[in-house]
């Protein structure tokens, strides 16, 4: 399981890098997106990884997984939400104003 | 316990929040609310340094939460030092705004506030996932900001602006989920105690994060080579945001200070002063950079957002070098470039308003109106002038300060005429 949740979270900033670097806004916005979902899983699986297990610590329990993380990501996804409709709506506006989809508002030859 | 202490966060969220509620209303009553509103939080940041002034460190947990399970606020005198430097700059662009800009789009009050809120609670948290979020605050009632009014070249450098900005707080999440992971807290002084006793193995993470951490402030700060966004998105946005911004670079300066002294200082064992080795030269760099990017600048407000590079590199350089002296000299410049910087921004504006369809780009044209008030400001500012040319230098008392810290440390006699040679008057001028 850490394996395949590394593997996951190496995958998609991989793609998030590569497509954050791309000259067109909606690449950029895509991989924008990506990394914000990479951190997301980073930031939960740093609570340590604990399947069925209650995030709360009482007696009788056999243990628990720690809720602090969790409410760490709530608030990155909340934010990174709203940080993306933003950018999306300024790549529009940047389209429609700059007349092209490119970064820099012109294509470099 | 006080609650003195959350008073600079809640009063600019409120009156954002009052603000958007009664948009309706006349614009004049709108303007004088908020600039009550900012005089209020002057008088805020005034008592709460008054109350701290004696070396008091004022600690106030949200919902009365203790310490390292809830979220602190803390207000030293660093803190709140900070927070005075930015509510006596708060009323001034946000008169010069008064004078037609913040009609010239929507919601620019709200959104001033909104950014105080950010401001202040930045500077006043102890806690590293907080300061994310109030990061992420004020960063987004920048990005309306910075937008504000609207206009092509506008939207072309704001687009970087926002990008980085995002990537950069990926990269601060890493770096808190590092650190969290590590040490099961995010509260900075229980890091820094924590932080003293790392076993070796987990060095190497750690580290990692920390520098992590500094890239994302640097990013911030405009530390070279992470600055090349700023000048472009200062010059092109309207003169009062721009004039505010002046302090948002301090913001990163600050982040870098509070990390590297509580949390990689002395006191942390494998991690000591982990920033310095970068800190000095880069900050020396900013400094060179900024002075020769103000020299080839083409406009005037290309050139004052240089100046705020370099004058971010000045600063830096006092926070790397070692000893309170230098320390001390930092503080008491950060004000100075501060409201330089700002008043710089805003008496653009007035110079290119008066020279027309020349606007402020650097070509001879005829005798503006008003040239000798607005050189006479431009000496006040600068400190030197001489007859038909304005000199513009980034220097002041804090670089005698700063450079005579740096000579006091001759185990680093380098920096010493770095920064006396960038305190020496800048060949640049501008003819009116």
């Amino acid at each position: 399981m850490e394996a395949l949740l590394s593997l996951a979270i190496g995958v998609l900033t991989a793609c998030g890098i590569y497509l954050a670097l791309r000259g067109r806004t909606f690449p950029v916005v895509l991989g924008l997106t990506l990394l914000s979902y990479a951190v997301n899983l980073f930031l939960f699986a740093m609570g340590r990884l604990a399947i069925g297990q209650p995030p709360v610590i009482g007696s009788g329990l056999p243990g628990y997984t720690d809720p602090l993380p969790q409410a760490l990501v709530l608030t990155a996804i909340v934010i990174s939400f709203a940080m993306t409709a933003f950018v999306i709506m300024l790549a529009l506006k940047a389209r429609a104003e700059l007349g092209n989809d490119h970064v820099d508002g012109e294509h470099s030859r | 316990m006080s609650h003195l202490a959350i008073a600079p966060i809640l009063i600019p969220l409120c009156a954002g929040i009052l603000l958007l509620l009664f948009r309706y209303l006349p614009i004049q009553l709108r303007r004088g609310f908020a600039l009550a509103v900012t005089l209020v939080q002057l008088l805020v940041a005034s008592l709460l340094l008054i109350k701290v002034s004696d070396g008091t460190i004022l600690s106030y947990a949200l919902g009365n939460w203790s310490a390292p399970f809830g979220i602190v606020l803390v207000v030293d005198r660093l803190a709140a030092w900070m927070l005075l430097v930015t509510t006596l700059l708060a009323p001034f662009p946000l008169l010069h705004a008064c004078r037609g800009t913040d009609t010239q789009g929507q919601h620019f009050h709200v959104l001033y506030q909104l950014q105080l809120m950010g401001l202040s609670g930045a500077f006043l948290t102890g806690d590293l996932f907080n300061l994310f979020v109030f990061f992420e605050v004020l960063l987004l009632a920048s990005y309306g900001l910075i937008l504000h009014g609207g206009g092509r070249r506008r939207t072309e450098s704001s687009l970087h602006y926002v990008v980085l900005n995002l990537a950069g707080s990926s990269l601060f999440l890493i770096a808190v989920g590092t650190l969290y992971g590590l040490y099961g807290t995010l509260n900075m002084a229980d890091l820094a105690l924590k932080m003293a006793t790392t076993p070796a193995e987990n060095l190497g993470p750690a580290r990692a994060a920390a520098l992590l951490l500094f890239g994302v402030f640097a990013l911030k700060a405009a530390l070279v080579p992470l600055y090349l966004w700023l000048p472009r998105a200062y010059a092109h946005t309207s003169a009062p945001v721009a004039a505010l911004f002046a302090i948002m670079t301090k913001v990163g300066a600050y982040s870098l200070l509070r990390t590297s002294t509580l949390m990689f200082g002395a006191q942390a064992g494998g991690l000591s002063w982990l920033y310095i080795p970068w800190l000095l030269p880069l900050a020396l760099a900013t400094l060179l950079l900024g002075l020769l990017g103000a020299l080839a600048a083409r406009d005037l407000r290309e050139q004052a957002a240089y100046l705020v590079v370099a004058s971010v590199g000045t600063l830096l350089t006092a926070f790397a070098l070692p000893g309170s002296d230098a320390l001390a000299a930092g503080l008491y410049y950060l004000p100075h470039s501060t409201f330089a910087a700002a008043a710089l921004f805003l008496l653009a504006e007035a110079i290119s308003q008066a020279r027309g369809t020349q606007g402020d780009r650097f070509e001879p044209g005829s005798a503006m109106p008003g040239a000798a008030w607005l050189g006479g400001l431009f000496f006040a500012l600068t400190n030197s002038c001489c007859s038909r040319r304005r000199w513009i230098t980034p220097c002041g008392p804090g670089f005698g300060l700063l450079s005579w810290a740096a000579a006091c440390w001759p185990s680093l006699p380098w920096p010493a005429p770095a920064a006396c040679s960038s305190s020496a008057p800048s060949p640049m001028w501008i003819r009116t």
